[in-house]
């Protein structure tokens, strides 16, 4: 996995509360694999009319954002859908970082596992550095995880990201590897759990997927 | 003296294999469920080379991607034609059973898993689908994961998590005639909100809801996620056992009584302590109807939508403004003025048989005004209708009886609502563009649906459910 260290890049500001999934990746790209250029279609009815001409108003749009790694968003950002296809969309169309007063729960983790960091901040804050970002499109932002800081202008705001999440972010853990070393840990919880729920193991013939077909 | 333990306690020292020194915690998977959607997680693992843990454990589904009309096999877009052979191709490869296009048993994976006995209380479940939370109404600890995720699971049966907050939902007392469990769910959101329970595995209490039957609860979990929460879950009680008695997959003879004594002791010690509670008067709630982009924009059927020149808060006026603005609504129109243009009956959340019943005991003798679809949530459940003759009730309404599948909650199989269209849907996102680009949606229950579509509007099926037996 990717690591996130820090950033110092255009930021975009989207104020949009409850921005879901469903924005940032509609479901009819859902079939698409990365190789088809998934970050193309980013916000696609939110950046582009019916007839795949762009909406001058997208932030994304703007001149000055076009090239953003850092998205600045509102309360509740990527809620709903689980479908990590939204993280796809935002890491290849080049977004590191989206800070937002808060996150749909599995899109946050969606974001760590793939090196897209969610950082937080309060309400105030966001609409702050928005503010500031509409007044001065160009201003790069800087965001350093190891600090949990962000700098925008000469303001410097804290952020707060899971210390766990942090860590795997700035270290690009592999999650798969790293249960390999819990293995044994892991057969033998299995053999104790089967013994205590044996009903927890379904009916079926543990062999094959052809099993209660009776 | 041990601790008084909340379920939400309970589930998770039950699957707990290890905590890291950070806080972070190794969890056993009971079940995993995939689908479709999946495909990029079993990308992953034939990439790296990997092979399915427990696939005895892993049980797949054809559900986001199936026809819904017409023909199941004459899939014209490739496209969507191979995400269905992808399924079949992905399960076979690794020795999953699959509950496929041809299955009698398929259906949407959250309807099949507690049909078919799969969902067991006390069990972790997860799938690659924020929906899981729909499993928690049997006492689960069920919820959704991303693809890497599922790789993951696929790959180890086990799963990373910190233990989220624990929060309560009490609703004590007797909800009115006509009110079912979506009204309830949608009056939570609507108070809460949109991220009230993010960060938060959720325990919904109280007699209202014990009240329930399962399938009012698997409703009411389901849309948990709707208010950010991790999970939704109700104690399993005897209406839980009762329910899954019989259920193919259920343990049987003594295995399910040694179940049943586990079971019963899965409920909130008194005095464990929740992180955040709060609680609803049953009898306040009324029939609900959503107006906007998110599930929270929810009010009563007899109130009027909102008006952004009314609101003080400026942010808050804006918010309005675009909502309306997308549905197309006038700022204080009165929601039961609202046309609709179809109506759509199905999805995860209302397309079990009691809802098909709720809906077809409105609709009975009567004629919708605009086209609809009813897609039942399974295979068995839309046999089960026909057998009782609900399909007859929705043809002669004049609504189209489909198959089995997401259907128009997601559009991904090609059933969609047009731009511009108006949706009165049983479904549970009405965020913009969620039935079809451009499509404009209303959530709520199977029997104001029912409503809307005998009167070509937004109405309160009250006022049709008098003098009937329903």
């Amino acid at each position: 996995m990717d690591k996130f260290i820090s950033l110092t890049a255009p930021a975009c500001p989207i104020d949009l509360s409850n921005l879901n999934t469903d924005q940032i990746l509609p479901a009819r790209f859902l079939k698409w694999t990365r190789a088809m250029g998934i970050g193309k279609v980013l916000f696609h009815d939110l950046r582009f009319e019916s007839e795949g001409k762009e909406k001058p108003d997208f932030p994304l749009n703007k001149p000055a954002w076009r090239d953003a790694k850092i998205i600045v968003g509102a309360r509740n950002f990527g809620c709903g859908s689980s479908r990590e296809g939204a993280v796809y969309a935002l890491f290849d169309h080049g977004i590191r970082c989206v800070i937002a007063p808060s996150f749909g729960d599995i899109f946050s983790g969606n974001a760590v596992q793939n090196g897209l960091l969610p950082a937080i901040i309060a309400d105030e804050e966001a609409l702050e550095i928005m503010g500031e970002l509409k007044r001065r499109p160009d201003l790069p932002v800087t965001v350093d995880l190891e600090q949990q800081t962000i700098v925008c202008g000469n303001r410097t705001y804290h952020f707060a990201v899971d210390p766990v999440r942090r860590m795997r972010l700035l270290n690009g853990w592999d999650d798969i590897a790293l249960t390999d070393n819990y293995r044994d840990r892991i057969a033998a919880f299995k053999e104790r759990d089967q013994r205590e729920r044996p009903w927890a193991v379904p009916r079926v013939d543990l062999a094959g997927p052809k099993a209660l077909d009776d | 003296m041990i601790e008084p333990q909340t379920i939400i306690d309970k589930l998770w020292n039950a699957h707990e294999i290890l905590r890291r020194d950070d806080g972070e915690s190794l969890l056993w998977v009971d079940r995993h469920y995939v689908h479709e959607g999946s495909f990029h997680a079993f990308a992953k693992l034939t990439e790296r080379g990997g092979t399915v843990a427990e696939p005895g454990l892993t049980f797949g589904v054809a559900d986001h991607y199936v026809p819904t009309r017409g023909s199941r096999h004459n899939i014209a877009d490739p496209a969507i034609a191979r995400m269905v052979r992808q399924v079949e191709d992905n399960t076979a490869k690794f020795g999953i059973k699959l509950f496929g296009i041809d299955d009698p048993r398929q259906g949407i994976v959250h309807v099949v898993g507690p049909e078919q006995g799969l969902t067991l209380p006390g069990l972790l479940i997860v799938c690659g689908d924020s929906h899981t939370s729909t499993h928690g109404a049997l006492g689960a600890y069920a919820f959704g994961i991303g693809a890497s995720e599922v790789a993951h699971v696929l790959m180890t049966q086990t799963i990373w998590q910190k233990k989220p907050k624990r929060m309560r939902i009490t609703i004590d007392g007797v909800t009115a005639p006509g009110i079912s469990a979506k009204d309830i769910i949608l009056a939570i959101i609507a108070q809460i909100g949109a991220d009230g329970a993010t960060g938060c595995a959720l325990e919904f209490a109280g007699s209202a809801i014990h009240a329930l039957s399962i399938e009012g609860r698997l409703t009411l979990c389901n849309m948990s996620i709707e208010a950010g929460a991790r999970c939704g879950m109700v104690a399993p009680d005897a209406a839980a056992f009762t329910y899954l008695k019989a259920r193919p997959y259920a343990p049987k003879g003594a295995k399910f009584d040694q179940a049943v004594e586990a079971w019963s002791k899965l409920n909130t010690d008194d005095g464990a302590k929740f992180d955040l509670e709060i609680s609803l008067d049953a009898k306040t709630i009324a029939p609900i109807v959503t107006w906007g982009t998110s599930p929270q924009d929810a009010l009563p059927i007899d109130a009027s939508v909102p008006d952004p020149a009314r609101e003080a808060n400026a942010e808050r006026a804006r918010y309005l403004r675009d909502a309306l603005d997308y549905m197309g609504i006038a700022p204080g129109k009165k929601l039961t003025e609202i046309a609709v243009d179809r109506v759509f009956i199905g999805s995860c959340t209302n397309a079990r048989i009691e809802d098909l019943r709720a809906a077809a005991a409105v609709l009975v003798g009567r004629i919708s005004k605009v086209p609809g679809l009813v897609s039942a949530g399974s295979t068995v459940v839309k046999r089960q209708a026909e057998e009782e003759g609900l399909d007859g009730i929705f043809r002669d309404a004049g609504l189209e009886w489909g198959e089995s599948g997401c259907s128009m909650c997601v559009g991904i199989n090609g059933d969609i609502v047009a731009p511009g269209e108006r949706c009165a849907s049983t479904t549970n996102r009405n965020f913009r563009g969620r039935q079809g680009p451009g499509a404009r949606t209303h959530l709520m229950s199977p029997a104001m649906v029912a409503a809307a579509a005998i009167n070509g509007h937004l109405a309160d099926v009250r006022l049709l459910l008098a003098g009937r037996k329903t």
